[in-house]
């Protein structure tokens, strides 16, 4: 099978590409810990009201500028609907729902989850802008999923 | 009438079969997109009867599970038969057909009688009517029966003619299915627990299971289709310009490549989900990335054929040889416009499968426009090119206004850059998918997405112009003109025929038992962790 030069070129021109495409993944992953949301803590989805720390959601405060957030998303409402944070603050995100599934996804951000039934899901981010956020579902769970969402205040 | 022509005749009425109910789906389809886009853009208000939602699920299911499949099974069945000629008996492809019909009509009527509002992802444990899942199992089992007749087709092909090189065609039909036994397994074995649950004979389900099996499926949902355009782009687009198939052994080796890469990819679904390892989602980056290269290999082959016609015309230079192109030939240039298309849609897909850009994405309306410059654009822009090659050699009679065919071509593509490309803006500013209304009680970020939301509403209605007018033309074509063409189909030649492919790429079946392996290898990881470790089973319910 004879394969022309110029292909040979374009394939080598491909592959270094996509090469170097995961080896930036990795560097950000690795030096930079830029990772996608995730965790291993399952819940039972009929316990989650009785279960700590859901059956208390909210704001958490750990230290001077670091906080845990404790969110039960679930048909149609986050809760807590509001937290205040101060700028620059660290939150950490824990998630998970009692029904079916649904989004946690802060518009502007990368806050990003898939929030599944029986699991608690993880996410970490630093606020560096000051500002009302909006905290939205972005996973159709149902016939009021667009009124699903939330405000996070960074003060 | 010579048995020959009686025999086309019988084939043709199966093609005509599968990709006029591909029409159907299409036009439908188109229906209830235009009324979800005004919906969301708020140009009109969902009745109660009929909400968003539901219109949302007819849309996604009649576009990407019904249209495509029903396309790609009439395309494929039409390039078989045509390429191995016989006497033979075509109940295999009324029993693919009517299988998928009935699945097809199941699923809708649940669906439109509000008993499956679950878009077409069916996300458990939202819990749709057992008849859903059932019609959904049906439409699959339908295209399985197609694939067995194909192979059949192949086997009969190789033991008249043992060694010779089955033809190109045949065998990226025959590609694109095998590929999408291995795939459709995922989706089937969700089906396995989906039923009983739904029924009640089952308590509840493993939610983390059935999507892990859902996205086995759901990504090589997306290469069938974009072989099912492959097959068009090498084989039947060069017929257009004059053109050859650049290389035999490269066309092959790029089927295989997709045969072996498309499934071990589907975790790049599930980054912002629970329950998966990190390194499962870095090393489905991988291999998702690894499934760029057969694209990459088709980018050169289609250029290089280009350019090779071209010279041939004394034509040199790359504005020649684009220009040299038949871009007023309706079946050339809606082929085209979905290659540029193509284009936007693999680099978007990179970042969409990159195990760190995807948080900035994921569940955005950026990849609802990525998908519709993807399945929207290649693919489906193709079929119907492919749709105004084949219909003339399955009816027997002459395009019905070309001119509008042309038309149509253009439409499609200005609608389909404004609508995807304002996807894709207002995704990076956080606008979400699959929602109703996106006002969020004036929020100031809500606000900045409304001037790109219209600007894909206005694409929609581009679109769904454009869907129109081709329906017009291949209705026109059966019913107005007179039979005047020639049923008989040639296919592109390689360019070199004396170029010898190497014989390992022949062997389809091989290639498949590999692609089991290794989508087994790469789903052992994420599957086995689950299932050391499954968690609770959620209930299900209905929520719409």
């Amino acid at each position: 099978m004879h394969i022309h030069r110029y292909e040979r070129w374009w394939m080598a021109f491909g592959i270094t590409m996509l090469v170097a495409f995961l080896a930036i993944i990795a560097v950000a992953a690795v030096a930079d810990n830029i990772n996608p949301p995730g965790g291993m803590q399952q819940v039972d989805p009929a316990k989650v009201a009785s279960t700590p720390p859901f059956d208390h959601p909210g704001l958490r405060r750990l230290a001077e500028g670091k906080y845990e957030a404790y969110y039960v998303v679930q048909v149609f409402s986050f809760t807590p609907a509001a937290v205040t944070v101060p700028l620059g603050s660290t939150v950490t995100f824990y998630v998970t729902s009692p029904d079916v599934v649904h989004g946690f996804f802060i518009a502007g951000t990368d806050v990003n989850m898939m929030v599944i039934p029986g699991w608690v899901n993880m996410q970490t981010h630093t606020f560096k802008k000051r500002g009302t956020y909006l905290l939205l579902c972005h996973e159709y769970c149902g016939i009021g999923h667009q009124n699903m969402f939330a405000k996070i205040e960074i003060r | 009438m010579h048995a020959r022509e009686r025999q086309l005749h019988a084939e043709n009425r199966v093609v005509i079969a599968h990709v006029y109910t591909g029409t159907a789906a299409l036009v439908l389809g188109a229906f209830f997109g235009v009324l979800q886009g005004f919906s969301r853009a708020g140009a009109i208000t969902a009745p109660a009867w009929f909400d968003y939602y539901r219109m949302l699920t007819m849309h996604g299911v009649l576009m990407a599970l019904v249209f495509t499949t029903f396309f790609i099974t009439g395309l494929s069945l039409f390039v078989t038969y045509r390429s191995v000629p016989r006497a033979r008996s075509l109940v295999a492809g009324w029993i693919g057909w009517g299988t998928m019909l009935i699945g097809t009509a199941m699923a809708a009527v649940t669906i439109l009688a509000g008993q499956a509002t679950v878009l077409y992802t069916f996300y458990a444990p939202l819990k749709a009517s057992p008849y859903f899942y059932l019609g959904a199992t049906l439409l699959v089992l339908g295209t399985w029966v197609v694939a067995f007749e194909i192979f059949a087709n192949l086997a009969y092909f190789r033991r008249g003619a043992p060694g010779k090189p089955i033809p190109l065609v045949l065998f990226c039909a025959a590609a694109t299915f095998v590929m999408w036994i291995v795939a459709t397994l995922g989706v089937v074995a969700e089906m396995g627990l989906l039923i009983p649950w739904a029924f009640g004979w089952t308590p509840g389900i493993n939610v983390m299971l059935t999507r892990m099996f859902f996205w086995y499926f759901g990504h090589p949902l997306v290469y069938f289709w974009i072989m099912g355009a492959y097959i068009i782009w090498y084989n039947i687009v060069p017929t257009r310009y004059g053109g050859n198939v650049f290389s035999d052994g490269l066309t092959r080796l790029t089927f295989v490549m997709l045969i072996l890469l498309s499934t071990p990819v589907g975790i790049h679904h599930q980054f912002m989900e629970p329950g998966i390892t990190g390194v499962w989602k870095a090393l489905h980056t991988v291999t998702t990335y690894g499934v760029a290269i057969p694209s990459f290999l088709t980018a050169f082959a289609i250029f290089a054929s280009f350019e090779l016609a071209a010279i041939a015309k004394g034509k040199r230079g790359f504005v020649a040889t684009v220009l040299s192109l038949p871009w007023s030939d309706p079946a050339f240039s809606a082929a085209g416009y979905g290659m540029l298309l193509f284009i936007a849609g693999g680099f978007g897909g990179l970042i969409n499968a990159s195990y760190s850009m995807d948080t900035l994405v994921h569940n955005t309306i950026w990849i609802v426009g990525h998908f519709h410059v993807t399945v929207g654009g290649p693919a489906a822009l193709t079929f119907v090119g492919a749709a105004y090659w084949l219909i003339p050699k399955i009816t027997g009679r002459a395009l019905w206004n070309p001119g509008l065919a042309l038309l149509q071509t253009r439409l499609w593509f200005v609608g389909m850059i404004f609508m995807s490309f304002a996807m894709h803006f207002a995704g990076l500013l956080g606008a979400p998918r699959r929602t109703a209304e996106v006002a969020y009680m004036g929020s100031a970020v809500a606000h900045s997405w409304e001037p790109y939301m219209l600007v894909a509403a206005a694409g929609g209605i581009v679109l769904f112009l454009s869907v129109m007018a081709f329906a017009a033309v291949a209705i026109g074509t059966l019913l107005q003109n007179e039979h005047s063409e020639s049923m008989e189909a040639t296919f592109a030649i390689p360019a070199d025929p004396t170029d010898r492919t190497p014989a390992p790429l022949q062997h389809l079946f091989r290639w498949g038992a590999i692609a089991l392996v290794l989508a087994v290898l790469a789903y052992a990881g994420p599957l086995g962790e689950l299932l050391r470790n499954p968690g609770y089973l959620a209930p299900g319910m209905r929520t719409w």
